[in-house]
């Protein structure tokens, strides 16, 4: 329980902190970097290098290109959705996540499984 | 087209706005720990690519766009969907440079020292998407001037 307490909290910080990089930065479409920015791959590495070693962490971030890749065109469709569809950015982000799931799944069944 | 920081951003974002986004962030990292451990690495490292704090910076950005144009007596105005849509372009090309992160970190890692790598994979993330940026505001505003990309 501890450790995931300790994760939660190293997670929130690091994200907190590239989300307020993103806050002050213009413009938009430069401070909408940081929405892509490796927060919670840094926790998640410390962390598993601490616990498990390099070996492990170099095999999740193996699998992260895939997940960057599905980042990618979730990122595409959002900028779709709210551009050229004029629709909400809560719709727009939060049903456009099917497709993250569905390309970071898929990559893994087709070529990491 | 200039990059500046502008701290008066930090004031827009309520507590709780703040408060939401590092619980997502620290909720993501642990779901992304406890996946990892019960279906193994390859699985859990699909999730650290995983778009946590996007959405609800999105919705940040639509809302305070909306709420400065209210203030400006406009009532109905697209600017914050228009403004939402520039964030999610940024974010297009941040998940570009988080492609190289991953890489750096799984070829360098085993070679090199952690806080080593993490460093170096953390500077070509924030290369290869200023450069990919970079790039295309440069061919935007040959295209259709500086003012179109601002606007």
């Amino acid at each position: 329980m501890g450790a995931l307490v300790y994760r939660f909290i190293v997670g929130g910080i690091i994200v907190s902190v590239f989300a307020a990089a993103g806050d002050v930065l213009e413009p938009k479409s430069f401070a909408g970097l940081f929405g892509a920015a490796p927060s919670v791959a840094m926790a998640t590495l410390t962390l598993a290098i601490m616990r498990e070693g390099k070996a492990y962490a170099a095999v999740e971030s193996g699998s992260m290109i895939a997940g960057a890749l599905a980042f990618f065109c979730y990122a595409c469709l959002c900028t779709w959705l709210m551009k050229k569809r004029n629709i909400r950015s809560t719709v727009a982000t939060v049903s456009a996540m099917v497709l993250w799931f569905t390309f970071a799944f898929g990559a893994w069944f087709l070529f990491l499984r | 087209m200039k990059i500046r920081a502008n701290f008066s951003g930090l004031k827009k974002t309520k507590w709780h706005e703040s408060l939401l986004r590092f619980a997502l962030g620290g909720m993501i990292t642990v779901a992304a720990g406890i996946i990892a451990k019960r279906y193994g690495p390859v699985l859990g490292g699909l999730f650290l690519a995983f778009p946590a704090i996007f959405p609800a910076s999105a919705t940040l950005v639509e809302k305070h766009e909306r709420e400065k144009k209210l203030k400006a007596g406009i009532a109905r105005s697209m600017r914050g969907r228009q403004a939402a849509a520039l964030d999610a372009r940024g974010a297009m090309f941040g998940s570009v440079g988080l492609c190289f992160f991953a890489i750096i970190v799984w070829k360098v890692l085993p070679m090199l020292q952690a806080p080593v790598t993490l460093t170096l994979a953390l500077t070509a993330w924030l290369a290869m998407s200023f450069f990919i940026w970079r790039t295309h505001v440069c061919s935007f505003q040959k295209r259709h001037g500086e003012k179109a990309h601002q606007a």
